[in-house]
């Protein structure tokens, strides 16, 4: 594919933009004005945890094999952080699934597994704002005609305006760069 | 010259007003099955623009939505070269006006569309509309027809972008298909995941993920693997001279 890639720009002419250099500051999830739902029904902002250092990423509660696991992940990343950090930080958990995860579905996923809801939020977006918002995460998903979701796994830690300052697909165990950019005030 | 004039206003009317058609519902042979081992996609009734939109289109959405201007936009929803090519912020200029716009980005894309009440056809649309020559539905196995489209790739770069709708129409009426420029598409995000990542058994990220391993019918069919190879490499907020789009609506509800 890579080749095929080279061809094409080759025979276009034209590359992407090149993207901004490394000192240009990380753009912010907030610009993007998303109206979602929570796991109580309360209608929410993707900057609803403004001012908090914030890891976001994107599941299915249906999902069998990895939503647990990024749960696991999360918890995994907070655990290795000072209390001070933990509790400053929120995390943002959205559903790629409009139709089955409903405000009422996250809320039973929220307390079968314990999910302390007053840092962490389930959210459910309908259609578009899945699109829109997966495609700000960078991350590639699709909807199986089984009603199954494909996706890649990516946990993006934002800054406290939203900046996604840095991403991780590591499941399992909590990814050292996620680390840092929580710590890193 | 009566004849010519009339094929001018023709050409006129597509590039100035919304024109769209019809385009039945069918069970499609994709290079991207939708499920494994689907040997076809349902595709619902949709109607696709007859042509690419144009700067002068686009440039009306920018006037009605200042959030849009070159140099307003958040840099997460459009990279730098944002509707560089454009005389000012909001004016495109005389020279490209006609020509199919091009550097902006998928949620550029997406919102012109959107405020049109319509969205970005779904890469399966796209690939059923272009699958038609200018006399039947699905011309994919017609050697001749592949041929000429893939002429374009080794002679496009060197010319300037003709006007939008300015190509002859194919099968359904539809223009600009081949031989102008990429097109966004809605689903641009899952043209990179597998389809199915479940099978591949090791328990670290593939196995969930996937991303990277695209499975791939009809590999001969080299002007749609280059089309893919671009789309694939293309992040929604990224920018291309040679990145345009057209636009799509729902006829009643999906099957």
């Amino acid at each position: 594919m890579k080749a095929l890639l080279i061809s094409v720009l080759l025979l276009t002419g034209q590359g992407a933009w090149a993207q901004s250099s490394a000192s240009a500051p990380a753009p912010s999830l907030y610009d993007l004005h998303e109206r979602l739902v929570d796991q109580d029904g309360a209608s929410v902002g993707l900057d609803v945890y403004r001012g908090h250092r914030v890891l976001v990423t994107m599941f299915y509660s249906s999902c069998q094999a990895t939503c647990p696991l990024i749960i696991d992940t999360l918890r995994a990343v907070e655990r290795k952080l000072d209390a001070p950090q933990r509790d400053g930080l929120r995390v943002l958990l959205i559903s790629f699934d409009p139709e089955r995860d409903t405000p009422k579905a996250l809320r039973e996923v929220a307390e079968s597994r314990h999910i302390d809801t007053r840092r962490w939020k389930l959210i459910h977006a309908d259609e578009a704002a899945v699109r829109r918002i997966a495609a700000a995460l960078d991350i590639q998903y699709r909807r199986l005609p089984s009603g199954e979701f494909n996706h890649a796994t990516v946990i993006s830690a934002l800054g406290t305006g939203g900046q996604m300052v840095e991403r991780s697909a590591v499941l399992g165990h909590a990814d050292e760069a996620l680390l840092r950019a929580l710590g890193n005030p | 010259m009566a004849l010519l004039l009339a094929l001018l206003s023709g050409v006129a009317a597509v590039a100035s007003g919304v024109v769209d058609v019809p385009i039945s519902g069918a069970k499609f042979e994709s290079v991207i099955p939708e499920a494994p081992g689907a040997k076809t996609t349902t595709i619902a009734p949709f109607r696709l623009d007859v042509a690419l939109v144009s700067n002068a289109d686009f440039a009306r959405f920018v006037r009605a939505h200042p959030e849009w201007r070159r140099g307003s936009v958040a840099p997460l929803l459009a990279d730098g070269g944002y509707l560089q090519h454009w005389a000012s912020v909001s004016e495109p200029g005389k020279a490209v006006a006609r020509k199919p716009v091009t550097q902006v980005s998928w949620f550029a894309a997406s919102a012109y569309c959107e405020a049109r009440g319509a969205r970005l056809p779904r890469w399966h649309e796209w690939e059923m509309a272009a699958a038609a020559s200018d006399t039947v539905p699905d011309a994919r196995s017609d050697p001749a027809w592949r041929q000429r489209i893939l002429e374009w790739y080794s002679t496009s770069a060197r010319g300037v972008l003709p006007d939008a709708g300015a190509s002859m129409a194919n099968y359904y009426g539809v223009r600009d298909l081949h031989g102008v420029a990429w097109e966004w598409v809605l689903d641009v995000g899952s043209m990179m995941v597998s389809n199915d990542s479940r099978e591949q058994g090791d328990p670290d990220l593939k196995r969930f993920c996937g991303t990277g391993a695209l499975s791939l019918e009809q590999k001969d069919n080299y002007a749609l693997m280059m089309r893919i190879a671009m789309l694939s490499s293309m992040k929604a907020s990224y920018t291309s001279s040679s990145m345009g789009f057209r636009c799509a609506t729902d006829v009643g509800a999906r099957p």
